[in-house]
């Protein structure tokens, strides 16, 4: 396996609990051609990989690749060996996902893999922005791997996945959600703008006791990378009032923006019992009986 | 990879009398029948002739009231009336990565502006599926739609304001 730790001193110095989990632009341009490893892009816009992308790098696209066709789950183990198996990935190979929106959906492919126990995954710090920032070189050129041979285990739901009814025992028993969307959806006035009724949710508001730490204080703003381990102990612990120990959960519409928290969280920050509800507030807004809090 | 094409606006045509805009409904026909690969090759050849809005238009910082709802790409419209009483749409788009944010403003402009106006306020938010494709997310597709909302608002308001000034008409 790749040695990641090694070259990444400036990632060192931050304080992460797990450093090791990213990797930095500079890093990735100097494996571009490592045979232990995968360059995986995750956007939210369909039209961005094939518009430009870190040569070598393959496509994982959160809807189709990633979720059931047909109901409101993600795949399954079969699914997820043919997956990686199309985009050449085996069972000791790295994978490094970046992609678009301050690398949301690279960290929502990111904590699916983990559902499957893929460990061998790292986020490149920064994402898009930050390569593209750098102006370092994007090819129009799709890659197509040799197919591999993967064996995954089932699915475990059971620790980073939280689903609705664990979700209401969670806020009965007053332990701490986060919800990151932004503060104009936490209060839902986002949902009741006049002219716009297309939400896809029917309520608006948030998980009652849940606290607003929109997922964007965990990263810079000039290059989208992560910020150091004290702002971000300063964002979650002394203004939200986390505790490392906490049993967690954390959500946002449809789970994408909750995993980038999450892997803060479990990852930057190292607290061991966060979880992402993926059903989010398009399922707990769209819910008939269960509270919802708005100021 | 797939050579890019240039766009077109195909062979739109009044005579079948659509519903919508000709050449929007032109274009719709076009992307139907391409497989995804080509939709993509096209979308982004739509995204790369992006330009924004001319400064006689509007200038930065823009309006909250311009700006599309549910659109994460801040994307913002502009509806500037013609002589004929149609009316040409402008776009400004604030994200760096806002592909299909681009590529649908650029899909608008050109085919809904100097447009019946009761055509242009009769898009269907399918059509975005129908450009797109159903893959497309629903997040995706709310911003796209907070777009086309903008666009046929201003339609629909101008529609209004005849009405009112025909009302107003002395008999």
């Amino acid at each position: 396996m790749t040695d990641v730790a090694a070259t990444m001193s400036e990632i060192r110095e931050r304080g992460y609990a797990h450093p090791e989990v990213l990797v930095s632009t500079d890093w990735v341009a100097e494996h571009l051609n490592d045979p232990n490893l995968r360059i995986i892009e995750s956007n939210e816009d369909p039209l961005i990989y094939p518009w430009g992308h870190v040569p070598g790098a393959v496509q994982v696209d959160w809807a189709a690749d990633l979720n059931d066709p047909v109901r409101r789950d993600y795949l399954q183990r079969t699914a997820f060996e043919e997956l990686m198996s199309r985009i050449g990935v085996s069972n000791d190979t790295t994978v490094v996902f970046y992609g678009d929106k301050n690398n949301w959906w690279a960290c929502y492919a990111f904590w699916v893999f983990q559902l499957f126990g893929h460990t061998h995954a790292r986020v490149m710090d920064g994402g898009r922005v930050k390569w593209e920032k750098e102006g370092r070189p994007l090819t129009r050129e799709v890659t197509t791997p040799a197919r591999s041979k993967y064996r995954a285990r089932e699915r475990d739901d059971t620790k980073i996945r939280a689903f609705r009814d664990e979700v209401l025992r969670h806020l009965k028993g007053h332990l701490p959600l986060v919800d990151v969307r932004s503060p104009q959806e936490f209060t839902g006035e986002r949902t009741h703008m006049p002219e716009y009724p297309q939400e896809g949710v029917l309520r608006g508001g948030h998980i009652p006791g849940a606290q607003n730490v929109p997922w964007g204080k965990a990263v810079r703003l000039e290059d989208g990378s992560f910020k150091a381990a004290d702002a971000l102990r300063q964002i979650y612990e002394k203004e939200a009032g986390l505790r490392p120990t906490d049993e967690i959960v954390t959500y946002c519409r449809i789970g994408e923006r909750s995993s980038h928290t999450w892997f803060v969280l479990t990852y930057l920050l190292g607290y061991p019992r966060v979880r992402n509800y993926d059903g989010s507030w398009t399922e707990w807004g769209n819910s008939v009986g269960l509270p919802i809090e708005r100021p | 990879m797939t050579e890019r094409t240039t766009p077109t606006l195909g062979e739109a045509t009044r005579r079948e009398a659509p519903d919508i805009p000709a050449p929007l409904a032109a274009l719709v026909a076009e992307f139907e029948g391409l497989a995804r690969a080509q939709r993509m090759e096209q979308l982004i050849a739509w995204a790369d002739e992006f330009v924004g809005v001319p400064a006689e238009v509007a200038r930065a910082p823009h309006p909250e009231s311009a700006r599309a709802a549910r659109c994460e790409s801040e994307a913002y419209v502009f509806a500037v009336d013609n002589p004929d009483g149609t009316l040409a749409f402008h776009f400004a788009v604030g994200s760096l990565h806002a592909l299909s944010a681009k590529a649908w403003a650029v899909i608008l402009a050109r085919t809904c502006s100097g447009q019946p106006l009761e055509q242009v306020a009769n898009v269907p938010e399918e059509t975005i599926y129908r450009v797109f494709g159903r893959e497309l997310s629903m997040g995706k597709e709310q911003g796209l739609a907070g777009m086309l909302d903008l666009v046929k608002h201003a339609a629909r308001s101008r529609l209004a304001a005849r009405r009112v000034s025909r009302a107003l008409e002395p008999n």
